[in-house]
């Protein structure tokens, strides 16, 4: 890529704009699914009997399974969320930055 | 190009495998064959023809490198989910992750999250990056504004010892699953699953590839599905019932399966932090160093449709890995009690990790346990596939083209020296397949995933996100990471203990990824702050413009630029 080209896309506001906000985003997307699988995974090594917990009286279902669910649904859902923001709200902003340099 | 050949040897390898089914097997295997399985074998050829037919369809579209490498960079952000997430689920996920679900419940939950929850992490900081920096391999990523031969050397050494490793582990699995579905001798079917492959990658390469992935991929989720579905349908669609079913039968005297209400909790898996928080780095950043993963982002036309790839992907894979607990649950109840798939001592005929395969016979009859064990066996061969394109990849275009010939080579010469590291990697992969058949080679996956998150994944992240990455650095730091992860492994108990036979492992985790990962990074930042060589400041002054690229795409429009 030529240097005034870098320079030109790097002092657009835009190009600020849309690094900084999907940074941030990815970021916090990232350490939320690190936080609820670590926190799972600890529990398995801390605590594993809290996971064998029934989640009612009647049933013979732990509580253990709909947790596992809901990390591998959290996980689909994390995605999509992402997805969904950058291909509207980011690809927008990098399609204006393209339209800048014409 | 060489039509005929194509034909004659897939006449030759359809020829040569009816012909010993027809015998039922001449020599006899350490595992107890089936009987001859008519429609498995039946299935098992209309996957085989059709396989041939796409790779010869994709043979003529396979023209310049890039068709070779990336498909074209054609193939859309849906189809490569199914291709990604047919990478991910192998016979031995599918077969290995319920069969720990048969054996002990809830642990077969634990380990298929460690899988899954790599994706989104990939998705977030990887994917897009990746596919506007690179080409055709990571290595193109990883060495992007760094000096090109020490990045590329240690970047295709680690994607050759990944796919390696890989490759035998897949070979042996193919191999005792095919001698027991099929009654073929096991050499004989290494031989099948080789040829094939090769036949695949040389003529139909990432095209035909990719396609196979994706049908397998739509077999095995379909079929997945009905034999949960048809567990299900024993309790009435009521996980309570299912769940109370397990629990109440009881498999004493079955070796290394749980009973009682132990399966509905967490067993033995993982029981101190360092192996939890060690296994999870393995899984999570291994997953993100794997090159047959990793090249399936440059066969997308942008950033765009690689993360729309992610998204399909997770969602595929999480299905699946729900239904493979359904299907673990099922077969505790539906056939570790039936006569019919047990031996005279108590455990399952061919081992536990037929329990999927055996559940799809005593929910779908003689027809669908022909369908599944077509299916395994097709899911054999994509991977392994998919596996030795990544592999010829780092030999051709990484190391021939890139280090010894410096670029200075032209399309033909690129693709004629990939098609021969694919017909070597092939022929490795058979003799080897052939050599660890008796061999304990549970070590060999979590090796590969050590050696992918200790050196293929720091170098890669680094280079994306770090400024002041040096080649020094980068080199130093990966390869020691490189080699802390193989001798850990070698010196822990899956190698030192299990293969090697001493008393006490000298370092005491399987997992050695926290300490190996830690060690490449720590490599990388000490090596590349204390570098004032004049390559550092080439290094250091390219990040800006590799950054502008990484972010925008801008420079990097793959196909629609000309």
């Amino acid at each position: 890529m030529q240097p005034d080209l870098v320079e030109k896309v790097k002092n657009n506001p835009k190009y600020q704009e849309l690094v900084s906000k999907r940074s941030r985003f990815a970021w916090i997307l990232s350490i939320i699914m690190l936080v609820i699988y670590y926190a799972f995974i600890l529990v398995i090594a801390f605590s594993p009997q809290s996971l064998a917990i029934k989640v009612s009286e009647t049933s013979v279902i732990t509580v253990g399974i709909p947790i596992g669910l809901l990390v591998i649904i959290s996980a689909f859902v994390l995605t999509g969320v992402y997805v969904w923001r950058a291909n509207g709200e980011f690809d927008n902003l990098t399609h204006q930055i393209k339209e800048d340099l014409k | 190009m060489s039509k005929n050949f194509l034909i004659w040897g897939a006449f030759a390898t359809i020829f040569a495998a009816a012909g010993v089914l027809a015998a039922g097997g001449p020599l006899e295997g350490v595992i107890e064959k089936q009987s001859l399985n008519v429609s498995a074998i039946v299935m098992f050829f209309l996957f085989v023809s059709a396989t041939l037919a796409i790779t010869y369809w994709a043979a003529q579209r396979t023209k310049t490198a890039k068709d070779f490498y990336t498909a074209g960079g054609g193939i859309t952000g849906l189809q490569n989910g199914l291709a990604i997430s047919g990478d991910y689920m192998s016979a031995a996920s599918f077969l290995g992750i319920s069969a720990l679900v048969y054996r002990s419940g809830y642990d077969g939950l634990i380990y298929s999250i460690g899988f899954l929850v790599g994706w989104p992490v990939i998705l977030f900081l990887v994917a897009e990056r990746l596919r506007n920096l690179g080409k055709y391999t990571f290595a193109d990523v990883a060495s992007y504004r760094l000096a090109q031969t020490p990045i590329r050397t240690l970047s295709a050494f680690g994607a050759l010892a990944t796919v390696i490793l890989y490759l035998i582990a897949q070979m042996v699995g193919a191999g005792q699953l095919i001698q027991l579905l099929f009654g073929l001798p096991y050499w004989m079917a290494v031989v099948i699953v080789g040829a094939l492959m090769i036949l695949y990658v040389t003529f139909g390469g990432m095209l035909a590839t990719t396609w196979v992935q994706i049908i397998k991929a739509i077999l095995l989720l379909l079929g997945a599905t009905f034999i949960a579905l048809g567990a299900l349908y024993s309790f009435d669609f009521s996980f309570e019932k299912l769940f109370t079913a397990a629990i109440n039968t009881s498999r004493e005297g079955q070796p290394g399966t749980l009973s009682g209400e132990a399966i509905m909790a967490p067993g033995g898996l993982v029981n101190n932090w360092f192996d939890a928080i060690s296994l999870g780095i393995a899984l999570m950043l291994g997953t993100a160093g794997l090159p047959h993963i990793l090249m399936r982002f440059f066969t997308v036309a942008d950033a765009k449709e690689a993360r729309k790839s992610v998204f399909y992907a997770t969602g595929f894979i999480g299905y699946f890995y729900i239904l493979t607990f359904i299907i673990g649950f099922g077969a505790i109840v539906l056939i570790s009690k039936n006569p019919e798939y047990l031996t005279a001592k108590g455990g399952l005929v061919g081992g536990n990790n037929m329990a999927a395969i055996h559940l799809s016979h005593a929910v779908g009859g003689d027809i669908f346990l022909g369908f599944i064990s077509a299916v395994a066996f097709a899911t054999i061969l994509a991977v392994v596939s998919g596996l030795t394109l990544a592999g010829a990849s780092a030999v051709s275009h990484d190391l021939y083209a890139s280090v010894i010939k410096r670029g200075q080579v032209n399309e033909a010469q690129e693709m004629k020296i990939s098609k021969m590291a694919t017909v070597v990697l092939g022929i490795i992969a058979i003799g080897l397949g052939i050599a660890f058949e008796k061999q304990n080679i549970a070590f060999m996956v979590g090796l590969a995933f050590a050696i992918a998150a200790s050196a293929n994944f720091p170098v890669l992240f680094l280079s994306m996100f770090w400024s002041k990455l040096t080649t020094r650095g980068a080199f130093l730091g990966g390869f020691i990471g490189l080699t802390t992860a193989i001798v850990l492994v070698v010196i822990g108990p899956t190698v030192w203990v299990a293969l090697l036979g001493n008393e006490e492992p000298i370092f005491g985790s399987k997992y050695p990824a926290l300490i190996s990962v830690t060690v490449a990074f720590v490599g990388i930042w000490l090596f590349s702050i204390t570098d004032n060589s004049k390559r550092a400041e080439v290094d250091r002054a390219a990040f800006e413009a590799q950054d502008v690229r990484c972010q925008t795409g801008i420079g990097a429009e793959g196909a629609v630029m000309h």
